[in-house]
């Protein structure tokens, strides 16, 4: 119980620490870098790929619906560093995602952090995460 | 499928204030950055060496620059390591689109009229203009090579210098690609298309390239200066965001040798089709030396992989309610 406190805690504060600056390949303008969700779902696809992963998990709304989101992240040897491999995730993995949505509403976005079945957190770039190798970079 | 589902909402944060903005990052794991060595008196740096393996020595986001060339900054912040200051009512630019102030260029290039007429008809995702990705033209989206001094002025990551008696090669991390300088006191080609050095019998037929035809000498026992032409024609962009280039470009690279764990790259562009006159393209980014055991990681851009993305984020992501 103080572990999942403890891990809200700790997602709470990494909700309102994000960087605009740090993308990769490419911008934010699809993003809605103002707005936040953390869905609970089920693992749909875990694409490990080059130049950007994602994953596919299923969320039932509250009429018992499955809506499928699509999160994306950074590619494979970017996130490594992270935690994050080719096998965290399998189909069934139930999930709770922080994304950052896209503005035209559809069920898009950017993966900000996820707590995987064990209750471990992982980052994303420019995300403040309790267990990645994060550091802030001085200027 | 809009926002009407109601769905689990464990939480939702409106972050109206980008200055809460961080900056946090990931590092790479083995890298040793400036900000791991605070205080160190590196030693002298080795005469005509610039062999080794670099990573921008801010940390490994520090070659990055979506703001485009020219625009090394990131985003103001209130003092160093502080909030970004924002102006939170940003105008729309030119592509419609309102991104954060901050990431407009510090200095805009000096255009001909072909120049802004051909910026223009780039569609970036990143920079002051950037659009969503589904109404970009950005070709390295669609895995094309980025060509050069766009890897060197976008993503980049870590670098591997070698040196020998007759050319340098760099490996570049991003998109897993290399280049050939020759330093064996040969010129720079007046007309690249048909080299001076092209008669003879073992030299390559003439052609236009996306990493262009580079030369390099010393100009003193620390500053390597590479000169590069022969490019292919607009197909090709400078940055991140869209700047153009030509098959009149050359671009001159200059590698300082600061000390024995710092390189500084500076970038001149001289495009007389896309700019009224040479202007600075990269000031002075630094890069730091790491150990011979470091390891460069894969970053390919695999077209399939791509589609895959595409089917998502390429293909849905605009334009309803975008701005």
């Amino acid at each position: 119980m103080k572990q999942s406190l403890a891990a809200m805690l700790v997602l709470t504060v990494a909700l309102l620490i994000v960087s605009p600056s740090l993308v990769a390949h490419h911008g934010s303008a699809s993003f809605d870098t103002a707005k936040k969700l953390t869905l609970k779902g089920s693992v749909v696809e875990w694409f490990w790929a080059n130049p950007h992963c994602f994953l596919r998990f299923s969320v039932k709304d509250e009429s018992g619906q499955a809506v499928e989101w699509v999160v994306e992240t950074q590619s494979g040897p970017n996130i490594l560093p992270l935690g994050y491999t080719k096998q965290t995730f399998k189909p069934g993995d139930e999930v709770t995602v922080t994304l950052q949505p896209v503005r035209n509403g559809k069920p898009l976005g950017r993966l900000l952090s996820v707590v995987l079945p064990n209750g471990k957190k992982l980052g994303a770039m420019g995300e403040g995460s309790g267990t990645a190798n994060g550091s802030d970079e001085p200027k | 499928m809009q926002h009407r589902l109601v769905v689990p909402v464990i939480a939702l944060s409106a972050v109206l204030n980008f200055p809460s903005f961080s900056h946090a990052q990931a590092r790479l794991p083995g890298a040793v950055y400036d900000f791991d060595r605070k205080g160190e008196k590196p030693g002298p740096a080795p005469k005509r060496d610039i062999s080794g393996i670099w990573e921008p020595a801010s940390g490994p986001s520090g070659g990055i620059q979506g703001k485009g060339a020219a625009a090394m900054e990131s985003c103001k912040r209130e003092k160093p390591g502080g909030k970004y200051v924002v102006d939170p009512n940003a105008p729309v630019t030119d592509t419609g689109y309102a991104t954060p102030d901050c990431l407009k260029p510090d200095v805009e290039p000096p255009y001909t009229a072909l120049g802004r007429e051909t910026v223009k008809a780039h569609i970036p995702v990143e920079g002051y203009r950037m659009v969503p990705d589904s109404l970009t033209n950005d070709p390295i989206l669609k895995c094309d090579p980025g060509g050069f001094p766009r890897i060197n002025l976008h993503n980049f990551r870590t670098s591997e210098i070698l040196q020998t008696s007759t050319h340098v090669v760099i490996l570049y991390k991003f998109q897993h690609r290399w280049r050939q300088i020759w330093t064996d006191g040969r010129e720079l080609p007046k007309d690249p298309e048909n080299p001076a050095w092209s008669n003879s019998s073992d030299a390559l037929p003439p052609e236009s390239r996306w990493w262009g035809y580079s030369v390099g000498k010393w100009t003193d026992d620390y500053t390597f200066v590479v000169n590069t032409n022969g490019f292919y024609d607009d197909r090709t962009w400078l940055d991140n965001a869209g700047l153009p280039q030509s098959d009149a470009m050359q671009v001159e690279e200059t590698y300082h040798r600061v000390d024995a764990n710092h390189l500084e790259l500076s970038i001149k562009i001289t495009d007389p089709k896309m700019y009224t006159k040479p202007w600075i393209a990269l000031d002075k980014l630094s890069l730091r030396l790491q150990s011979p055991n470091f390891e460069i990681q894969e970053m390919e851009c695999s077209p399939s992989d791509q589609e895959h993305w595409n089917k998502y984020f390429g293909n849905q992501t605009g334009p309803a309610g975008a701005k």
